[in-house]
């Protein structure tokens, strides 16, 4: 197989969710001498794109979205150690959560593979998440941002919590807070005192970015 | 088996496992409808009444009231919107919140004997809600999750349903026929097996406890397409598993219709007289129409 052959198939294998072929044409490709970084920008993160485009305009479905999604990240547990090994920087880290007491995860799952998707190297805590967890999470990982999520009107209360928590660590300033999920509002993200705040998985990609950029700009390096 | 009964002011409604299957409409609810959030928000609640007439029209036994906007005076809104509902309709209510004032203030507004949802096995939420549904006698959802987790296996949810049943009825002079179990519908577009475990639960619910059984059935189908084709295979399959009673869509014709189609062939809408009479009243109804 040619590498463009081995990049059209991992672009057109990640799009239908062929988890095991996907895996197979990134040992493949690094067999063939290919890069890592190709593979991920070439192949892995377009096709994901597209995957999020046609999620939105409501041509793909959940489970279609979520295969998807397992494919790269198979593709990526292969990729990632050696990213870091040639010193690639990252888009971003990216620390994920469903906060204490919500056990929804399907939207977290989806904006994650977004995420990724995108470049970000993401850690997801999972859900039922205490803030207390989140603290240690955010030492451990030192992210640039760190995420909420809540499904119900009655979890949202945990955003308040969880940066209280941020704040008596010492850590409030050291990370970007963003929260998301059905019942969330840009007025209730500000009402909290949130960073930011996204309505769907490619609006917290691109704020995301958007934000990663900003602070990296008010930091001299 | 046990049978659990729910009354409005002038009307009951009764849950049991050889009798028609209790239909709850589920649109009083403002998860994922901005508009009607902004509208409860801004105190016009005109929409309930909208919302009310549409699920009486399409079949509704009960009628589920959710009052969650966020950064309100929920006890105060579903107050409100209890005494509304009560106004335009004599069918009962499902009293819905996990805000244990809003639910108190929602009891103390019903007419009848309510339905509250809900309870979970949590030791400190079931000290706070039991004793309310004992202080206003009325019925109770129990789901079957504790504060670790919400578990997938249906023997772990069957444990739950144990200590449920034991706390409520020992600790809290609960009668055991005022527990309806909500066994935990997931979306099956986020995992194939959801379904088949939540079966099993079903189905163990009944052959153990002979309990009633409820669950949120627009769930199963989210992120899917044709979910009304997906609702009405579920419910049917449910039912045929023992489920007694769902919080559904009970304005789509297509899913009440498959419910009522398997209360005939379960043998619970006997000789399908409900059913030949619906049908007589749509052909009146078409007879009359100009």
């Amino acid at each position: 197989m040619t590498p463009d052959e081995i990049l059209q198939g991992l672009y057109d294998l990640t799009l239908v969710g062929n988890a095991p072929a996907v895996l197979e044409l990134t040992h493949a490709g690094l067999a063939a001498d290919m890069t890592p970084e190709t593979m991920l920008f070439d192949a892995l993160i377009p096709s994901l794109e597209e995957v999020g485009a046609r999620f939105e305009r409501g041509d793909f479905f959940v489970p279609e979205m979520l295969i998807a999604g397992r494919a790269m990240s198979g593709a990526m547990a292969v990729l990632r150690p050696l990213l870091a090994e040639t010193g690639a920087q990252t888009v971003g880290t990216f620390v994920m959560g469903t906060v204490k007491g919500d056990v929804h995860d399907i939207g977290k799952n989806l904006v994650n593979i977004m995420l990724e998707g995108a470049g970000f190297n993401v850690i997801d805590l999972g859900v039922q998440v205490a803030p207390e967890k989140f603290a240690d999470a955010i030492v451990e990982h030192k992210p640039d941002i760190v995420g909420f999520s809540a499904f119900l009107t009655t979890t949202m209360p945990m955003f308040k919590a969880n940066l209280n928590v941020l704040q008596k660590a010492g850590l409030r300033d050291s990370v970007i807070v963003m929260v998301g999920g059905a019942p969330v509002t840009q007025e209730y993200a500000d009402a909290v005192g949130a960073d930011a705040y996204a309505a769907d998985a490619s609006a917290t990609v691109k704020k995301a970015k958007d934000l990663i950029a900003r602070k990296r700009a008010a930091v001299p390096a | 088996m046990h049978t659990t009964v729910l009354r409005s002011a002038t009307r009951e409604v009764t849950l049991g496992h050889d009798r028609r299957f209790c239909v709850i409409g589920e649109r009083i609810n403002p998860t994922g409808r901005r508009l009607f959030q902004e509208q409860l928000r801004a105190g016009d609640l005109s929409a309930i009444e909208r919302d009310v007439a549409a699920q009486v029209a399409g079949g509704a036994d009960v009628l589920d009231v959710n009052m969650g906007v966020p950064l309100t005076d929920e006890p105060d809104l579903l107050g409100r919107a209890i005494r509304l509902v009560q106004s335009c309709t004599d069918l009962p209510i499902c009293i819905d919140s996990s805000v244990v004032e809003a639910l108190e203030a929602g009891l103390a507004a019903y007419e009848g004997r309510a339905l509250v949802n809900s309870v979970t096995a949590e030791d400190e939420r079931m000290e706070l809600i039991l004793p309310l549904v004992k202080k206003y006698d009325a019925a109770v959802i129990a789901l079957p999750n504790d504060a670790d987790e919400i578990p997938m296996e249906s023997t772990k949810r069957l444990r739950l349903v144990d200590k449920i049943v034991e706390v409520a009825t020992s600790e809290y002079g609960i009668a055991i026929a005022d527990i309806v179990i909500d066994p935990l519908a997931m979306p099956i577009g986020a995992d194939p097996t959801v379904v088949c475990s939540f079966l099993e639960t079903v189905e163990g619910i009944r052959t153990k406890h002979g309990l009633n059984t409820t669950c949120g059935a627009s769930n199963v189908s989210f992120g899917m397409p044709e979910r009304h084709q997906l609702g009405a295979a579920f419910l049917t399959m449910a039912m045929g598993a023992g489920l007694t009673s769902a919080i559904m869509d009970a304005r789509t014709p297509a899913i009440v219709e498959a419910v009522r189609a398997a209360d005939v062939l379960l043998g619970n809408d006997e000789w399908g007289m409900a059913w030949i009479g619906a049908h007589r009243a749509r052909q009146a109804a078409a007879a009359a129409a100009p």
